[in-house]
């Protein structure tokens, strides 16, 4: 039914990813698509993996940017997936009902049976979200590993997306963002954490916890960059030397 | 946004059959035009077929064309199922209506009332499809107050375009809706000109920083993709014509679907519509091509906000 759900949801599952600490290994990414591979559905596809034009599709992609944190360049590693929205566009523009969002617990999914593989629903998110899988001719999507979570054949340490058990460094959560006690909203809170491009008004569920301010910002005169060697501004002995040295071997 | 033949096949060819079926409708019900069985026949004959012929090509961009029926269920939320509603509906009184024009010679009372009906639902076919691009806000060129107007306007166009050139065929008296043609042009013109100065014009307020929350900084940029090759969303989202390729392509569009025809039109006027057929058939190829350029452009113009995330600075 890709109507949203008359009632909001009971638990708002979702993830929260940490910017400070990812370091773009993919291993996210790939447990993503070996679980993914091996569960519910028809695998997602890997299409000619080792010839001209390796293609398939892939719910979790890790971006890598530049950025200033704190007045100094750093690398971000940016994972990204389906954010589980709360009033997801992708959901009510499906014409078919195949794109739903559960009502226990907000998880948004695609129904593999009745997508007809329009692609309507990957032009309204604007994360991204979903790819189609050529071999499959349906959409495909982070299912938040509704078949992790919930199952009662892996051992409950396991009942975690694929992706947050695979981080090495621990920069994936998962938890009821709805529940303002439950750890994940606890982290939110502490590291003000962000829902991307809220002005959409879709509502994003999953959050991104910003990159922390530097700690050399405590150390008194130290400097987080190195100055470049400026003539004009020598006023110590070693200062007024490297100005000399730079002026003889400038000529 | 990558141009997917299938769909710009799809919103032309039933453009302009839902444009033709509303002048056949409108003009039919209200005298304008002869209700003589072979016009009618090929008249809605032709209708049918561009509109049918465009919702086919439609579902061959489907990854499973043959649960398409499953389209019809959610008009609730979706303007693509609400689309799919409205071009089955319309064919109801469309075709009453061709049945009364063929088979009885009658576009009176009943007939007229489906004649009517049909050319509205004809209209609102053509509004759902527009709708399907226009209530995107993910892409800024089609978020657009003037994409309805110019697909109707253009259906329109396009419609009594293809109606003019089987009036002239049947030797009627070609003058008024050539007049009517040439109107029309103008009219989607003005609004399709509208349309390119207002994208070209509209200053891009998505920022990569937004995109990744990296606010903070002053600067966000991409330092490596995640993937060595390009996948489904860049293929799909990431299409992006060169200025000067689309610079070129508008000013075709710009002959072939509006200038020319007008031209050729008014020449026929001029001489006395002694060369109906020939002047008509060839302002139907002209428009034809110039639609399909001009259709190609608005999806070759259109840029998706998730290309932001793939070092895109500005959307």
């Amino acid at each position: 039914m890709t109507s949203l759900p008359t009632q909001p949801a009971k638990k708002k599952l979702g993830l929260v990813i940490d910017l400070e600490i990812c370091v773009g290994c993919q291993a996210c990414a790939v447990s993503c698509k070996e679980w993914n591979t091996q569960g519910y559905s028809a695998p997602l596809s890997d299409e000619d993996a080792y010839g001209a034009d390796p293609h398939g599709a892939w719910l979790n992609r890790i971006h890598s940017y530049e950025a200033d944190i704190d007045d100094e360049r750093s690398t971000v590693h940016f994972p990204r997936s389906c954010l589980h929205c709360e009033e997801p566009a992708c959901v009510t523009v499906c014409p078919t009902g195949a794109s739903y969002k559960r009502e226990e617990d907000g998880i948004v999914l695609v129904n593999p049976d009745t997508c007809i593989g329009c692609k309507l629903c990957s032009w309204a998110c604007p994360y991204g979200a979903r790819e189609y899988d050529p071999a499959h001719g349906v959409m495909k999507k982070c299912t938040l590993c509704v078949d992790r979570i919930y199952n009662e054949n892996l051992e409950e340490i396991d009942r975690v997306p694929a992706c947050v058990k695979a981080c090495p460094t621990g920069a994936r959560a998962f938890g009821d963002l709805g529940d303002e006690n439950s750890e994940v909203s606890k982290l939110v809170e502490a590291r003000g954490g962000y829902g991307l491009f809220e002005e959409f008004g879709y509502k994003p569920v999953n959050q991104y916890l910003p990159p922390r301010l530097r700690r050399n910002k405590n150390i008194e005169g130290a400097p987080f960059a190195l100055e470049p060697t400026n003539a004009s501004k020598a006023n110590t002995t070693t200062g007024r030397l490297f100005q000399w040295a730079d002026r003889i071997l400038s000529r | 946004m990558h141009p997917a033949y299938s769909v710009i096949i799809f919103t032309t060819a039933s453009g302009a059959g839902y444009g033709l079926m509303f002048w056949l409708g409108l003009l039919g019900a209200t005298g304008y035009l002869p209700v003589e069985r072979w016009f009618g026949a090929t008249s809605f004959g032709l209708a049918f077929v561009l509109v049918t012929a465009g919702l086919l090509s439609s579902t061959f961009h489907l990854g499973h064309p043959e649960r398409a029926w499953r389209a019809f269920s959610q008009w609730r939320s979706s303007w693509l199922s609400r689309e799919a509603v409205a071009a089955f509906i319309a064919y109801i009184p469309a075709g009453l209506a061709a049945v009364g024009w063929v088979f009885f010679e009658d576009l009176s009372g009943f007939w007229g009332i489906m004649a009517v009906a049909g050319a509205l639902m004809a209209v609102i076919t053509i509004a759902c499809t527009a709708m399907i691009y226009a209530s995107l806000a993910t892409i800024r060129q089609w978020h657009n107050p003037l994409v309805v107007p110019v697909y109707v306007s253009l259906g329109l166009a396009t419609g009594v375009l293809v109606l003019t050139m089987v009036v002239s065929i049947f030797s009627y008296n070609a003058r008024h809706p050539e007049i009517l043609t040439m109107a029309l042009l103008v009219v989607a013109l003005i609004l399709k000109l509208a349309y390119w100065n207002k994208i070209e014009k509209q200053e891009k307020t998505w920022t990569i920083e937004q995109a990744t929350g990296l606010t903070a900084s002053t600067r966000v940029s991409q330092l490596e993709a995640p993937h060595t090759q390009a996948n489904y969303v860049q293929r799909e989202m990431g299409y992006k014509i060169a200025r000067k390729h689309g610079a070129k392509l508008k000013t075709y569009a710009i002959w072939l679907a509006f200038l020319a025809p007008i031209l050729l039109l008014g020449l026929d006027i001029a001489s006395g519509n002694q060369y109906s057929v020939i002047l008509t058939v060839l302002s139907v190829l002209s428009a034809t091509i110039g639609v399909v350029i001009e259709r190609w452009l608005f999806f070759a113009q259109a840029q998706h906000v998730v290309t932001l995330f793939y070092g895109t600075e500005r959307a």
